[in-house]
């Protein structure tokens, strides 16, 4: 698969049109004139290739570019910039709920079926769920028990000042829509957000943009504790490295949609709805689960695990996204956690 | 052009009443739809309001008084709460002092500044879609000073439009439903309605030809002028039938009675008279008189035969004992000729239904022929017999014969055969003969013999 991946990609130079950081972006050339598919996305290529080959195996003639980059870019360069990609994929639901409330989506009959909280309209459709984790080394963390909820954890921070000075990391709100997205949901379902967020601030976190390079410093062994990250990268790394070990807190483990929409301005809208069907379709389903180790939409699984917490696709996901509202929400947090 | 012609057929009672039924129930079924989609559509656009409302509210309920501006605190809920009835979409704005702070700057103001506590609801055209905006005004006191706050938050309608469209459906099925009951309770009341009609025109059916009663009056009150003017008429018809038959016998005696005389009052002068021209002339007149006696019996006979056989009774009759009766009454006649009446019974009884009167009408003519045209000491031989399900009587003479005569043109009225010589008749024996077999589903036919004379065969249906 990588080898295939490789022949095909073409990592082209930051594009010097394109006002977004791209992280990456592949082409995977369709055979003769067919139209293009350009997905902007949040989710890195490698798990998402076995879907984007699968797909073209069924339409040969289109060629597919797909294009990384974070999550806060995704929404500018569609409300923004106006970039006429033809599928935009994020994992910040807050932001693509924005874009489809203002008008920026377009509607979509799929013919998949999908439970009704896991789409909104006919324009957002979920079609992966990911828990957010902490993620741990058990090296670090020696002699002491694995922190099941989040009272533990407070507890482990208090109980060992200096042990994690440096060493915790997670997202910054202010750079990562995601980062943004988990650190108001939490606060919004629980208290003991801000006494986590103060508490982390005693240790001088250090704060990521993005998830590679955290769990990057988890594997080297300069970060002790990753928290808050997205359950699917985690899970990857984690396979490879016995070191890591995941952890879903058991007071609540919010849980996330990874969402497609298509913006306004596709250039191809029918072919990103025909992908979007095949994202939702069993065998979608199937490769992304398998193969992508991105987890499908699974209703059963939130019944039978009651520690997973949904994060509702409505409305309510705008309020952060308010001016005063997040610059408010930011201060607060900046305070907790920079403490000096 | 013969279209003109062409009367078209009015429409049955049955028709009238279910299509007027139908015409109202379909009004009244359109009126129930539109009926549900309004009402329905209002309750679904006041539970939004209503929602749309607090939304509204809670959000300037959390405005506060800080230090140097109104501190504004979106809640959660306020938004999310506006997703659980629909996925609609959903727009805000917080104005203070006139000046926007938050929210869509471009969402349309109030008209009209209404001083109400309670949000002002108003719809107006937003960016590509049409919105139902909610407006609350509050005052929040800063340094000092009132700053007037207005908040709007406002959600797209299509949750609603789609619950209007799903309740317009089900109103529609709804008013179907209502209209094939409505079908179904007008057939059912049109038959209800109707019915003493259908039982009116059913007794008046059901009546034989010569049942002449009034018609039973328990009719709806509706229909007492009509089985009033039934009655009246039958009264008429039976009186006026009663006439016709009393002139008929009237006539027949009034005829009768002066030929009589004249026969009589011929026959005393023929014994008188030795003149030879004189008792020629007095044979002529007593001859022609006969002829004219038995033309008015057999024209009145057969005046009866027309006249019953349109009102008929159904007497149960033995056959054999109805010939025996005629053969009985002609016995006298025959014996004049010194003719023979032979009368073979059938082994069994033969009983039919027919009316006494004209059988024995029918009989007698047969028997009557097969006297007149015999010689004078001969024999007539008369057979009744049970056949193929009817009563046969033969009558076998050996009399002239038909000496090749089509039987079939001597049953015309007034029509004799060449073969009559001076035997005295009118030609409307077999007329009547005829008309009774017609009358009561028989069979009459005339055959030449072998070895001379004729075999009249009559035949009605065995009971
Ligand atoms: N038994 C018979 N033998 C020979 N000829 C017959 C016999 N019966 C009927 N006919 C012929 O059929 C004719 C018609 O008969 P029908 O009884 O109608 O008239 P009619 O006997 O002449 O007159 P009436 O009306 O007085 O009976 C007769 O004139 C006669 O020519
Ligand atoms: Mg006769």
């Amino acid at each position: 698969m990588r080898r295939i991946l490789c022949a095909l990609a073409v990592i082209l130079a930051p594009l010097a049109a394109a006002a977004f950081p791209v992280e990456e972006e592949h082409v995977f050339p369709g055979t003769g004139t067919g139209s293009e598919l350009w997905i902007l996305s949040t989710t890195d290529t490698e798990y998402f290739a076995p879907l984007l080959t699968a797909f073209q195996a069924r339409h040969p003639s289109v060629t597919i570019r797909y294009t990384v980059t974070g999550s806060a870019s995704v929404y500018t360069a569609v409300a923004d910039e106006g970039v006429a990609c033809d599928l935009a994929i994020s994992s910040a639901m807050d932001l693509q709920m924005k874009l489809a409330n203002d008008g920026l989506a377009l509607p979509h009959a799929s013919t998949a079926q999908l439970p009704d909280w896991a789409q909104w309209q006919d324009r957002i459709f979920g079609f992966a769920q990911e828990p957010v984790v902490l993620v741990t080394s058990r090296k670090a963390l020696e002699g002491l028990a694995l922190p099941r909820t989040r009272r533990d954890l407070i507890d482990l921070l208090r109980d060992h000042p200096g042990r994690f000075e440096g060493r915790i990391g997670t997202y910054d709100p202010l750079q990562s829509g995601a980062g943004y997205l988990f650190a108001t949901q939490e606060a919004r379902q629980s208290d003991s957000f801000w006494r986590l967020a103060e508490v982390m601030g005693a240790n001088r976190p250090r704060l990521y943009a993005s998830t590679k390079p955290m769990l990057d410093d988890l594997e080297s062994g300069s970060l002790a504790l990753a928290y808050n990250v997205l359950g699917s990268y985690a899970a990857t790394r984690a396979a490879h490295d016995p070191d890591m070990a995941l952890i879903e807190f058991e007071d609540f483990t919010l849980t996330l949609l990874r969402t497609a929409l298509i913006p306004k301005g596709a250039q191809n809208p029918e072919l990103a709805g025909m992908f979007i069907d095949f994202l939702l379709s069993p065998e979608g389903r199937r490769l992304s689960g398998q193969q992508g180790g991105l987890p499908p939409v699974n209703e059963a699984a939130l019944v039978q695990t009651p520690r997973l917490r949904p994060i509702r696709l409505d409305p309510g996901l705008l309020v952060y996204l308010d001016r005063i509202k997040r610059r408010a929400f930011l201060e607060e947090w900046a305070a907790a956690v920079k403490q000096p | 052009m013969t279209g003109w012609r062409m009367a078209r057929a009015p429409l049955s009672l049955r028709q009238r009443l279910l299509l007027q039924l139908l015409g109202i129930a379909a009004m009244l079924a359109v009126l129930l739809y539109f009926t549900v989609r309004t009402v329905a559509g209002q309750a679904a656009e006041a539970t939004q309001d209503g929602i749309l409302g607090a939304a509204t509210t809670a959000i300037a309920e959390q405005l506060r008084a800080g230090t140097e501006q109104v501190e504004i605190d979106l809640p959660y809920d306020a938004f999310s709460v506006l997703g659980s009835i629909s996925e609609d979409r959903v727009f805000y704005r917080i104005d203070v002092g006139g000046e926007t702070v938050t929210g869509y700057e471009d969402l349309p103001p109030p008209p009209e500044a209404t001083g109400k506590v309670g949000p002002q609801f108003y719809t107006r055209p937003f960016r590509d879609t049409e919105v139902r905006i909610a407006a609350v005004t509050r005052q929040v006191v800063v340094a000092g000073q009132a700053l007037p706050v207005l908040v709007l938050v406002a959600q797209t309608r299509q949750g609603q439009d789609a619950i209007a469209e799903r309740i317009a459906n089900r109103a529609a099925g709804l008013g179907l439903g209502f209209f094939t009951l409505a079908l179904l309770l007008s057939l059912v009341a049109a038959g209800s309605v109707l019915s003493p009609i259908d039982r009116l025109a059913e007794a008046v059916a059901r009546r034989g030809p010569e049942d002449l009663r009034a018609v039973d009056a328990s009719a709806p009150r509706e229909l007492v002028p009509l089985v009033g003017a039934l009655n009246g008429f039958i009264a008429r018809l039976r009186a006026a039938l009663g006439r016709t038959e009393t002139f008929i016998t009237e006539a027949a005696h009034h005829i009768r009675t002066p030929l009589a005389t004249v026969r009589t009052q011929a026959e005393i002068a023929l014994r008188q008279s030795d003149n030879e021209a004189t008792r020629q002339t007095l044979r002529g007149v007593i001859r022609a008189v006969e002829e004219s006696a038995r033309s008015a019996t057999q024209l009145l006979d057969h005046a009866i035969v027309v006249y019953r056989s349109d009102r008929m009774t159904s007497d149960a009759l033995e056959f054999g004992a109805l010939v025996a009766g005629v053969v009985a009454s002609i016995e006298p006649a025959a014996s004049l000729k010194d003719v023979d009446l032979r009368l073979s019974p059938a082994p069994q009884p033969l009983p039919v239904t027919g009316d006494r009167a004209l059988l024995e009408s029918a009989v007698r003519n047969i028997l009557d022929n097969a006297v007149k045209y015999s010689p004078e000491d001969s024999v007539v031989r008369l057979s009744l017999a049970a056949e193929d399900r009817r009563a046969v009587l033969r009558v076998e003479d050996r009399g002239r014969g038909l000496s090749g005569l089509d039987p079939a043109s001597l049953s015309g009225r007034f029509r004799r055969g060449g073969n009559v010589a001076d035997v005295v008749g009118s030609g409307l024996g077999l007329t009547i003969v005829t008309e009774v077999a017609a009358a009561h589903d028989g069979r009459f036919s005339l055959t030449e013999r072998e070895g001379g004379g004729v075999c009249a065969e009559f035949s009605v249906p065995l009971q």
